[in-house]
């Protein structure tokens, strides 16, 4: 039989403000323990939260960023239940009437297809503490540093077909929320977690099969691994005659498989009702619009502007837009050498490589984007070949020049194009051969084209790389025809 | 010193006729004497109210004294107080010494006033008697076989009692104004949202309000702009201004319009509290005052409505009480839900018990449309009632309590404790504001007239209640309790 | 509507209260007597009419986002039962 696989992602994202959702501690990452964690966090008899602007307007942009429909009312729910690292007993949530309503993403498929992923709604709450298990004479600590950051969770429609289409939500995802600024999308530190609702069915069936989800999964390759691992053993349990059951799941990276939660009791019961402590938060539409007015340009916009105003390839285009620091180090380097399909080999071929090498984020190269731009505008204008370019470009890297013009100069990189001066060495190069000079001009004349680069590769090498190759293999063909 | 009222004890220290000090040093030694049969105090500080009081000496000397300058008061034990015990008369949090104070003890403090200690109340304010208290009931100053009425039965005794000239206490479903009548005092619950909540340990957070317990309108009026008006860090507190609660007091009354709520005068009403607020309706007739009869149809539903919205929001808000951050922790937990278990079933009275088991029930899946939601849909209606007798005059008066205080352990059914509230309990559904004023006595148990006006009419239910206050001498009756020992 | 025992008990679970058959066996009664009550509501035609959490028509208001508490971790762990490294301990928690 064949199976469709059938995902819903429900992505929560950590948002940039400085201080908590309802408090006035601050959400820097990485303090001593519980020392973030006020009042209010703690939630001490008698405390009230009070809710943060700034959450508001990100997750307001964030839904104007996905098109979404921006409720004028919201409302805060609690979430009540016990758990070591909520302090309240109660998560406050929006259960019924969230901040941001249904909207879409548009995602880029391995083929260049695009596809839109319908969002449900996106929320704000009110993140957890942490337990900490390390054995304190057989009991957990408990941080509440991170207890009250502000959360948004986007909850898609279950409109994802593979693990490759939920990685390119997430990665969409992550991508908006990066370039609008309203999260670090920092996934190591937490700052982006998701639930993975994953099922399957048999294809060409309507009806959706039993899902698990699988709960905070925090990079983008488990996700994948996540999803490939509970496909196949949804479809064998399924082929054996057996049922999914309908739970939670932890994906453990070091086995590499989904297992059941043991989950002791019951199903829980949440019991939200709005939470009497806050107000209804009324949005103005002129509120709303200035948000949209200052929204920057989105991936999917700039990828449509790369590909059709720059000529780009589609992949390029995909590529380059992809994170907020990418496309504006691109737009920079092209900027500067006015030649976007230069800027955009550079960036994706030497820059990206070497950052790969070296396991840098763009924001961290050690080339800038002016100095780059510079260095290709001087292969632009043939000041320098291609491959004196690369050593251009590597001592740029560690530092031996501030620029590329200050490089060349000092390397002696400029591309020779006298004619006169690379006769000369070619005349040397020839003088030097004979016995390739002989072989050459008795082969035949098919093969000679091959036989050629010999020849480039001495007079190459005795320029130090600085003649112009097209100039020396035009030469070369002339002087050595028999 | 202990029979004046808080303005003349302003007044005396204005003129220099006593200290704070000295003041303060009188009440502590009353506290000290009296306190012991009456049981209105759950902690005094002593220490703390005497420096207090000689900084507020030393603030007079300096020139600077505000009107509130130096005067002693008690808080309802549910006022977070930094460095002192705020123990919701629950064992819960009996050891429960706040590292912060609530933004109204802030504000008493600001003002220069002196705070005498923690009163008692029922356990976490969930009772009508004072007897849900893990520090033991208290008793009425007038008739020690008597309930001083509750959850500020503390503060309202205390006050009866002449240990503190005034105190705050706080308002659910009548917390302030049913003790108040009881004990003979002036009880104001202000409109919900004009004194914040910040520091106030939650019961039922939509209805709460604090507000103050003394012995006439006019002191009330001077307490309550002390701590009335915005405070940022609780959202349901209004930014609208406040207002010079005592600008209005002397207003005449002629052309009062009064309401009253015929449903407040119904079956179930003490024959004696009746005529007691009949008579003191026709005060306000002899001021000028014209009435009219007034129904609020809803009425019946504010008791079933109240004991679905406050029990659920309760069973959210005494969540916290886990064991872990404060307050009592069971010994030895096996596990994370035995720590959870047995802590609340240790730390928490059967009362309280109660309510979070029904306010868990009523929000569970399933019941939450039938209950909850349906609740709070009577709870517009209720609100409606109030608005469209509003339209029609300018306050409504009756009854606060059906009955007197009634004796100590009368009411062991919840239900019939429940009851009770039945003339307050709509008032803070609607949120507007209510006042109780002493209007005589059945034998020897006070009764109480409770005025109420429309969302932000304090200046006004001040200046009504004051103007009877100046007609009649009810609030300056004093019980016989301690005077041999004074 | 009637309560049974085992809503009690639900209920108890859910509120993380412990309670011994006898008293969970006084809530029964009890609380079907308030429930019973609370049932009146039902009377009610509240069809067109909209649940109201707050008794004023007010908004939420914002606060601004600056951080305004700085670390009090030591006062706010001293009216804590047990602490250890500036973490609240609490019995092992298996994930």
């Amino acid at each position: 039989m064949q199976w469709e696989t059938v995902i819903g992602l429900e992505v929560h994202v950590q948002l940039a403000t400085q201080s908590k959702i309802f408090s006035g501690a601050s959400t820097a990452f990485g303090a001593a323990p519980n020392t973030q964690a006020c009042a209010v966090d703690l939630g001490l008899p008698g405390v009230l939260p009070v809710l943060n602007e700034s959450a508001v307007a990100m997750a307001v942009q964030f839904g104007l960023g996905i098109n979404a429909e921006i409720p004028e009312v919201s409302v805060f729910d609690r979430k009540n239940y016990f758990y070591a690292d909520l302090p309240k007993g109660y998560q406050t949530s929006q259960m019924y009437h969230p901040i941001v309503g249904p909207g879409e993403v548009e995602i880029v498929l391995g083929d260049d297809r695009t596809k839109r992923i319908r969002v449900h709604h996106a929320h704000l709450e009110e993140d957890a503490g942490k337990s900490l298990h390390e054995d304190y004479h057989g009991m957990s600590g408990i941080d509440l540093n991170r207890a009250g950051t502000p959360l948004l969770e986007i909850v898609s429609e279950p409109d994802m077909r593979s693990a490759a289409e939920a990685v390119a939500y997430l990665r969409a995802i992550h991508a908006i929320v990066t370039y609008l600024g309203v999260s670090d999308g920092n996934m190591a530190e937490g700052s982006m977690r998701c639930d993975v609702n994953v099922s399957v069915r048999p294809e060409g069936q309507s009806a959706f099969g039993t899902r698990a989800e699988i709960k905070n999964v925090n990079s983008f390759r488990f996700v994948e691994r996540a999803i490939a691992f509970e496909v196949e053993r949804q479809i064998e349990l399924i082929e054996d005659g057996g049922q999914v059951v309908q739970e939670t799941r932890l994906y453990d990276p070091e086995l590499d498989e989904t297992r059941s939660m043991r989950t002791k009791e019951e199903a829980n019961d949440y019991r939200y009702f709005p939470c009497p402590d806050l107000l209804p938060v009324v949005l103005d539409r002129a509120y709303v619009d200035h948000l949209r007015s200052t929204l920057p340009e989105l991936p999917a916009e700039k990828r449509a502007r790369f590909e059709n105003e720059l000529g780009l390839s589609a992949y390029d285009a995909g590529v380059l837009s992809s994170s907020r620091p990418m496309a504006e180090y691109f737009e920079a380097v092209k900027e500067v050498c006015g030649d976007a399909k230069l800027a955009a080999n550079w960036v994706q071929g030497e820059l990206s490589g070497q950052l790969n090498r070296e396991n840098l984020s763009i924001a961290d190269s050690l080339v800038t984007a002016q100095q780059l731009g510079e260095l290709v505008s001087r292969v632009k204008d043939e000041t320098i070949n291609g491959k004196a370019a690369k050593q251009v470009f590597a001592a740029l890297w560690n530092g031996e020049g501030d620029s590329a013009d200050a490089i060349i100069e000092a390397k002696g990189l400029k591309q020779v194009t006298d004619t006169g001066a690379i006769e000369a060495m070619i005349d040397e190069v020839i003088a030097e051969s004979p016995v390739q000079v002989a072989q050459y001009q008795d082969a035949d004349p098919d093969k000679r084209g091959k036989m050629i680069g010999y020849f480039v590769g001495q007079v190459m090498k005795a320029s130090r790389g600085t003649a112009n190759p097209q100039q020396v293999n035009a030469l070369l063909k002339q002087k050595l025809a028999p | 010193m202990h029979d004046k009222t808080l303005t003349e004890l302003a007044a005396g220290l204005s003129a220099g006729d006593f200290s704070s000090r000295e003041l303060t040093d009188h009440f502590l030694g009353r506290i000290e004497r009296l306190d012991g049969e009456i049981n209105s105090f759950i902690t005094v500080t002593a220490e703390q109210a005497q420096a207090s009081a000689d900084a507020a000496d030393a603030t007079r000397r300096q020139g600077d004294a505000g009107p509130l300058n130096g005067l002693p008061l008690a808080l309802k034990d549910l006022f977070c107080t930094q460095g002192v015990r705020t123990s919701c008369g629950s064992r819960m949090l009996d050891n429960f010494v706040s590292p912060y104070d609530a933004t109204l003890v802030e504000r008493l403090a600001a003002a220069g006033t002196v705070s005498l200690g923690k009163t008692n109340m029922d356990e976490f304010a969930m009772g009508s008697s004072n007897e849900s208290s893990y520090y033991g009931p208290v008793k009425n100053p007038w008739d020690l076989a008597a309930v001083p009425g509750g959850s500020s039965g503390g503060s309202a005794a205390a006050v009866a009692a002449g240990l503190t000239p005034a105190a705050l206490g706080t308002d659910t479903g009548g917390s302030i104004r049913q003790p108040a009548a009881f004990c003979g005092i002036t009880g104001l619950k202000p409109t919900y949202g004009r004194v914040s909540r910040y520091g106030m340990v939650a019961y039922a957070s939509s209805l709460d309000q604090g507000g103050p317990m003394a012995r006439s309108a006019e002191d009330c009026a001077l307490l309550l702009g002390a701590i009335a008006g915005h405070d940022p860090r609780d959202s349901t507190s209004v930014t609208r201004g406040v207002p010079d609660y005592q600008a209005e007091l002397n207003a005449p009354l002629a052309g009062l319009r009064i309401g009253l709520p015929r449903e407040y005068f119904g079956e179930g009403l003490d024959p004696d509290v009746e005529a007691a607020v009949r008579e003191a309706i026709r005060v306000y007739e002899s001021l000028g005052a014209s009435v009219q009869d007034i129904s609020l149809p809803h009425t019946n539903l504010a008791i079933p409505a109240y004991y679905v919205i406050a029990p659920a929001e309760a069973s959210s808000n005494l969540s916290r009480f886990d064991g872990v951050r404060f307050g009592h922790r069971c010994e030895n937990p096996s596990d994370l839900i035995d720590l959870y278990k047995r802590s609340r079933a240790e730390g928490f009275g059967s009362e309280v018990k109660r309510r979070i088991l029904m306010g868990t029930h009523t929000l569970s899946e399933g019941f939450f449309d039938a209950y909850y939601k349906k609740a709070q849909q009577v709870r517009r209606l209720i609100r409606q009632d109030f608005l469209d007798a509003f339209d029609e005059v300018d306050v409504l008066m009756g009854p606060a309590a059906p009955t007197p205080a009634f004796d100590l352990g009368a009411n062991k059914d919840p239900l019939s404790m429940y009851l009770q509230d039945i003339y307050t309990i709509a008032i803070n559904l609607a949120g507007i504001p209510g006042i109780s004023v002493p209007a005589g006595f059945v034998g020897q148990r006070p009764t109480g007239l409770q005025i109420l006006g429309p969302h932000f009419a304090e200046s006004q239910l001040l200046n009504v209640a004051h103007q009877f206050q100046q007609a009649t001498d009810w609030h300056l009756k004093r019980p016989s309790f301690g005077e041999e020992n004074s | 509507m009637a309560l049974e025992l085992d809503d009690v008990r639900r209920a108890a679970h859910l509120a993380r209260l412990g309670l011994s058959d006898e008293e969970a066996a006084s809530y029964v009664d009890d609380l079907s007597r308030i429930l019973e009550m609370a049932d009146s509501l039902q009377a009610v035609d509240t069809e067109h009419v909209a649940p109201l959490s707050h008794s004023l028509d007010t908004t939420q208001q914002l606060r601004v986002d600056e951080v305004t508490e700085q670390d009090q971790r030591e006062r706010f762990q001293r009216c804590a039962p047990a602490v250890e490294d500036g973490l609240y301990l609490v019995p092992r928690v298996v994930e």
